[in-house]
Parts: C-alpha cells; sequence; structure tokens
C-alpha cells in the first residue's frame, strides 16, 4: 500500500465520517437524556432536503444551513412532544419521523422544484467549499508531513471542521459542566433530578433540541458539502442507522463516536474504492460485506461478546411525575 | 387505568380521530399542490375500489401488509417490537426463490406451494431467531439489532443477486424466471373455478394465507394458554415472571412467530407476482407493516382492515398519480409516516382529553348516586 494510497484513504474516510460523527453526537445528547431516537435518519434526511432547497433558492449555503436545521429541529420537536409530553413509544415516535421525512422530502421536493425530488445544482456560495488552511500550498511539498498536512487536514469544509471539534466539545459539555451533569441524570435516574428541583421535561426537551440541531448539520452535509451539490432522493441511504449504530458502539461516548465512526466511515471508503477485496489469495471479501461490516459489528458489540453496550439506564422510559 | 372509557371509544372513536386528523394534513398537503382534495380523493377511491383490476390490485397489497402487521403485532403483544419485518421478509423471499429454483419448480404448484410456504417461515424465522436470542439470554434491545438485520438482509439480497442468482449475460440484479410449475394461481383463475368473470392482477391465493394467518393469531393470542402468557408477558413482564412464565420462552415463541408471518409475505410478491427473486421484493411492506398494526390496535381484525385500507392507499395512489401529475407514490408514504404519527406517537394527544372526560362524567355520576 503506497503512501498516495493511505493518504487518499484517510482523506475519503474524514469525509465519510463526517455526517456519521454529526448524527452520531446529535443521538448521544437524546439518548443520554433518556430519549431513544431512531428518527436520526428521517431528521438527516429532512434537514439534507431543507437545507438544499433554501440554498437553491437563496444561493447563500449559510440560510441553507439554517433552514437544514430548522426543518431538522421541527421533527426533533415532533418526537420530543410526542415521546416526553404525551409518553409514547418513543421507537413508534421515531419510525413516525423517518417514513414522513421520506415522503415529505420527495413530495415537497417533487413539487417545489419539478425535478423528480432533487433540488437544482448548487455551485458556489450555495455549497460549503473546501476551506484551504493557511501555508497549506507552500506545505505541500514537504514530504509525509506536508502531504497530511495539505491534503488530510487543509481541504475540507466548515462542516467537517466543526464535527471534529464537536466531540471534545461534546466531552467536556457532557462531563464537566453542571447541564451534562444533569443530562447524564435524567437518563440515568429522573426521579432523583426531579427530586432536586429540576424539570426532567425541560431538561429532555434540550437535549432533543440539540440531537435536532446536529442530524440537521449533518444533513447539510450531505446536500451542501459534498460532491452531490444538492438533494437526492433518500440520500442519507441508512447513514442515521448507521450513526445509531455507531452510538452503541461507542457506548454513548464522544470519544467512543469519534473512533466508532471513522472505522465506519473507513469500512464505507474500502467500499467505495474496492469493488471485492481478496485476502492472502484465500478469500474474496465481497463489498456487501464490507458494506454490512457496520451491522454485523454493531451486532456483535450489542451481543456483548467484546465489552458491553449498557444504554443510559432511564432510555426510552417516558418520566412519569409523581403528584 | 383507563377503565372509564366505553370500548366503542377506545377501539373506534380514538383510533378514527386520529386516523382522521392524519387525513386532513395529507389533503391540506393535496391542497398546498393546487390540487383538489375531494376530487383526489375520488381517483383514489375509484382507482381502488371501482373495478375488479382496481380490487385486484387493493387486495394483492393488502395481503402483503396483513402478513407483515400480524408481524408487528404478535411480536407486539409480547411487549416486543420487532422493526426487523423488512428483513425478515427479504430473507423469507430468498428462502421461496430457492425452493422456486430447485428442480421443484418444475413440478406442480399444488407440491411447490406448501413447500414454499414452509421455506418462507423458516427463512423468516432464522432471521428474527438471532435478535430473539440475543435479547432474551443476553439482553440485547431488539429495536436496534432487527434493524441492524434490515441492512445486513439488504446486503445478503444484494450479494445473492449480483454474485449467485443473477442470469448469466444480463445486467439487471435479479434471478432467472421461476418453472411454470412454480406459478401460483392468481385470484383470477380461482374465480374461473367457479364461472367468476375477474380482471388480470396479481391477487393471489397468498391472500388466503393470510386470512388463514389471521384466524391463527386470533387463536394464538385469545384463545390460548400461550397467547395469554405472551399477553401477560407483554402487560408487565416483572408480574409474569411471578407467574411463572418464562422470559425467554415467551421472547423466542412471540419472535418466532413474527418472524414466520413477516417470511411469508414473500410469498405474495415472489411467488405471486414476480416470479423470480428481485432487489426490491418487500416493497417496503415491512413498515407499512408497523402503520397497520398500530391501526388495527394488534387485533387480527383490525389489522385486515387496515391492510385493505393500506392497500386501497398504494393502489389509488398509483392512479392518482397517472391522473394528477403533482401527486405520486411519496404522498402516500407520506400519509403512512402521518398515520403512525398520529395513531401510535401523538395517539394520547386525543385519547387524555377523551379519558379525562370519561372520568369526569364516571365521578360526576358516582357523586349525584
Amino acid at each position: 500500500m503506497s503512501f498516495e494510497l493511505i493518504i487518499q484513504l484517510t482523506d475519503s474516510t474524514i469525509r465519510l465520517t463526517t455526517p456519521l460523527l454529526l448524527a452520531c453526537l446529535a443521538g448521544m445528547y437524546s439518548e443520554r437524556s433518556g430519549v431513544f431516537d431512531i428518527g436520526l435518519e428521517g431528521k438527516m434526511l429532512a434537514g439534507a432536503f431543507g437545507a438544499a432547497a433554501v440554498a437553491a433558492v437563496t444561493g447563500s449555503a449559510w440560510i441553507g444551513l439554517m433552514a437544514g436545521m430548522g426543518v431538522s429541529v421541527f421533527f426533533a420537536i415532533i418526537h420530543g412532544f410526542a415521546a416526553i409530553t404525551l409518553r409514547a413509544n418513543q421507537i413508534i415516535s421515531g419510525v413516525a419521523v423517518n417514513v414522513l421525512a421520506a415522503g415529505m422530502s420527495a413530495f415537497i421536493g417533487q413539487n417545489w422544484f419539478k425535478m423528480g425530488g432533487q433540488t437544482p445544482q448548487l455551485s458556489g456560495s450555495g455549497r460549503f467549499n473546501e476551506i484551504s488552511l493557511p501555508l497549506a500550498e507552500t506545505l505541500s511539498g514537504v514530504p509525509v508531513l506536508g502531504a497530511i498536512y495539505s491534503d488530510l487536514i487543509s481541504g475540507h469544509n466548515i462542516l467537517t471542521y466543526a464535527a471534529f471539534v464537536a466531540v471534545p466539545l461534546s466531552a467536556w459539555v457532557l462531563f464537566k459542566t453542571r447541564y451534562g451533569l444533569r443530562l447524564r441524570a435524567v437518563g440515568e435516574n429522573p426521579g432523583a433530578v426531579d427530586t432536586a428541583g429540576i424539570s426532567v421535561e425541560r431538561q429532555r426537551f434540550s437535549a432533543v433540541l440539540i440531537c435536532g440541531v446536529l442530524c440537521g448539520m449533518a444533513g447539510a452535509y450531505l446536500s451542501l458539502g459534498t460532491s452531490a451539490a444538492g438533494f437526492v432522493r433518500d440520500m442519507t441511504a441508512g447513514k442515521g442507522y448507521i450513526a445509531l449504530a455507531a452510538l452503541i458502539f461507542a457506548k454513548w461516548t464522544p470519544k467512543g463516536a469519534l473512533l466508532a465512526c471513522m472505522l465506519f466511515g473507513f469500512l464505507e471508503a474500502i467500499g467505495n474504492k474496492y469493488q471485492s477485496i481478496t485476502i492472502f489469495d484465500l478469500f474474496v471479501v465481497p463489498v456487501q460485506f464490507m458494506q454490512a461490516l457496520p451491522y454485523i459489528l454493531t451486532v456483535v458489540i450489542l451481543a456483548g461478546f467484546v465489552g458491553k453496550a449498557v444504554p443510559p439506564k432511564s432510555g426510552g422510559v417516558p418520566y412519569i411525575k409523581e403528584r | 387505568m383507563n377503565s372509564n372509557i366505553p370500548k366503542w371509544v377506545d377501539i373506534g372513536l380514538i383510533p378514527g380521530l386520529n386516523l382522521l386528523i392524519a387525513f386532513a394534513l395529507a389533503g391540506i398537503g393535496v391542497l398546498v399542490v393546487g390540487e383538489s382534495p375531494y376530487r383526489a380523493l375520488t381517483i383514489l377511491l375509484q382507482g381502488a375500489l371501482g373495478s375488479s383490476y382496481g380490487i385486484g390490485y387493493t387486495l394483492f397489497y393488502a395481503t402483503s401488509f396483513v402478513f407483515t402487521g400480524l408481524a408487528v403485532a404478535v411480536a407486539a403483544h409480547a411487549g416486543h417490537f420487532n422493526i426487523g419485518g423488512e428483513g425478515q421478509a427479504g430473507v423469507g423471499g430468498i428462502g421461496v426463490a430457492l425452493i422456486c429454483l430447485s428442480f421443484l419448480g418444475d413440478s406442480h404448484w399444488l407440491l411447490v406451494f406448501p413447500i414454499a410456504v414452509l421455506a418462507a417461515v423458516a427463512f423468516g424465522v432464522a432471521w428474527a431467531f438471532v435478535p430473539a436470542y440475543l435479547q432474551a439470554r443476553r439482553g440485547s434491545h431488539i429495536v436496534i439489532t432487527t434493524i441492524m438485520f434490515n441492512f445486513i438482509a439488504a446486503a445478503l439480497l444484494v450479494y445473492l443477486l449480483v454474485n449467485v442468482l443473477k442470469v448469466e449475460g444480463t445486467l439487471a440484479p435479479e434471478s432467472r424466471r421461476f418453472g411454470e410449475g412454480a406459478r401460483i394461481p392468481q385470484m383470477n383463475e380461482v374465480g374461473s373455478w367457479f364461472g367468476l368473470q375477474l380482471a388480470s392482477t396479481p391477487w393471489n391465493i397468498s391472500f388466503f394465507v393470510a386470512v388463514a394467518a389471521c384466524v391463527f393469531t386470533w387463536l394464538l393470542i385469545w384463545k390460548s394458554k400461550l397467547g395469554y402468557e405472551m399477553r401477560a408477558f407483554g402487560a408487565s413482564a416483572e408480574a409474569a415472571v411471578y407467574a411463572g412464565i418464562s422470559p425467554f420462552k415467551i421472547t423466542m415463541v412471540a419472535m418466532t412467530i413474527s418472524g414466520a408471518m413477516a417470511g411469508m409475505m414473500a410469498l405474495n410478491t415472489v411467488m405471486g407476482e414476480s416470479q423470480r427473486l428481485i432487489l426490491d421484493a418487500v416493497q417496503g411492506a415491512g413498515f407499512v407493516g408497523i402503520a397497520v398494526a398500530l391501526m388495527g390496535r394488534s387485533h387480527p381484525v383490525g389489522i385486515f382492515l387496515a391492510a385493505v385500507l393500506f392497500g386501497i392507499l398504494f393502489q389509488g395512489g398509483a392512479e392518482l398519480a397517472f391522473e394528477m401529475p403533482a401527486i405520486n407514490r411519496d404522498l402516500i408514504v407520506m400519509i403512512q409516516g402521518l398515520v403512525i404519527l398520529f395513531t401510535g406517537a401523538l395517539e394520547n394527544m386525543i385519547r387524555w382529553p377523551i379519558s379525562s372526560f370519561f372520568d369526569f362524567r364516571a365521578t360526576a355520576k358516582e357523586a349525584a348516586q
């Protein structure tokens, strides 16, 4: 394996990791607070559509991003209202969000732009373009380190940097702030938090809203920050579920989320580059196996054979305040 | 809990109101794209029920949804959410196809069909078995594992169709056409045996299997000891354990039956329609099953009616797309989402006010006495 190939695969891994990481962190906030969210996929899809549609109309990627986050938050509010206020089954609510988002984005897209559910191609300021970090050009000649700096670290769009910055930021919020302590507490033992005079509902709702914002960013990355340059029907293609899988893989921690998403992003990068992989001329690993690997690994982790993934204790259980 | 709510309100009025809201919102969607909701509804009903052809397609779709709806319902009675109907049906389809592609495919459908039913059941069960076991023995959340198994099934199906079953020299990822012996009678043929004239549609004898599955589910859940144990476990796992009910057994049995139901769905599309294994044999029916089970309140009669309603939506929706270019299949997906949202997630929005009304009335009555 040559050096260029490693650089190329790593670069592609970073790009593919970005939306997974944003969605995975989104899920982390929600699930840490005790609200299961299998609607990451739907919120991402709706966010991708909202971002692309508004960016196409206004010509501004930033306004598009705001719209994408807004649409995603709208679905998050539905989920929060159902799961927290109405104490409904959180899985059903998540499924509803996914199905509704898939139907609505395609239906509205078709009637708005009349392009078979797609949005017009974006260009220029309608997209998030690659940012060249200072001296990237100058240093690209330096062997090894220059290539790493100019190809891997430089040359991504703002959302990618945001996603990677969100990891330490989330770790800080979750483990070093009062908000994070309360967030984790409502996910583990809401009764105790309630006794301390803190509103469980408000705490959970805030987590669900953060989840909506991050899912919107993940969606906006797909439609504004990749070569797709616009919305394509069903463009999330299961990425929300991979993010969910990564969250379990990560055992609901930010650092784990980074590693799990990079692993799944790397698998996808390999799958995109090679149709099949021959190992020692003995086995041929088909590309479909690579595609299924994140899901298989998640099942193995869930089965508890390789470390145990213990979800937040009160996850999925609506809190009923005693009167 | 909700003891003051009369039964007709519980199973009739509340789901009815929720459904009404869902359809009203869909109607607004139609209005927004500049079409008349009334005309859309007329075309939809006319397309789905106005002809023998329309009815045939409606019931063809309904057959699939009965199976996947029952799959969700049986698991739900035991307190589990089987979201893996899509994958179990897909793998069931592989089972059906392997039987039909074997030497059996050239015999007679009377021989092939029962074997294909068994294969669909076996493959569907196999795909539900691992998540069930992991839930029962290792506490792995069944919702997550069944979602993962949906994706693994999809990858498996692509692999088989691209690398193993694809016809050489073609590009389409599909198996060869089944032999003539693996062609099950369509309902228009069945009708002609009794002198009935029906239009030729993919509505086929799997429909009878679906009806039988409804009866089976009713007997199982409400007339058998096992069904009682399942419901007891679903209502309160802790109380059920005190009553000597084994969580392991109930989880395994419920998911086995659930997987079998989902697997049998493939009979309808793979054997009854496409006559070959194709990539999209399940046609999203696994997820429609969730809406159907919610709407039908997990009762076979309710599920049958809800499945027919979704059959009407799918068939009528296809006709509607011809007449009104602004409306397409996506609107039907949207309605499906709205139905899940209002009959499932937001149900308490309607239930709580109604419930407090009846509570209030009951208290008032007591006070008067």
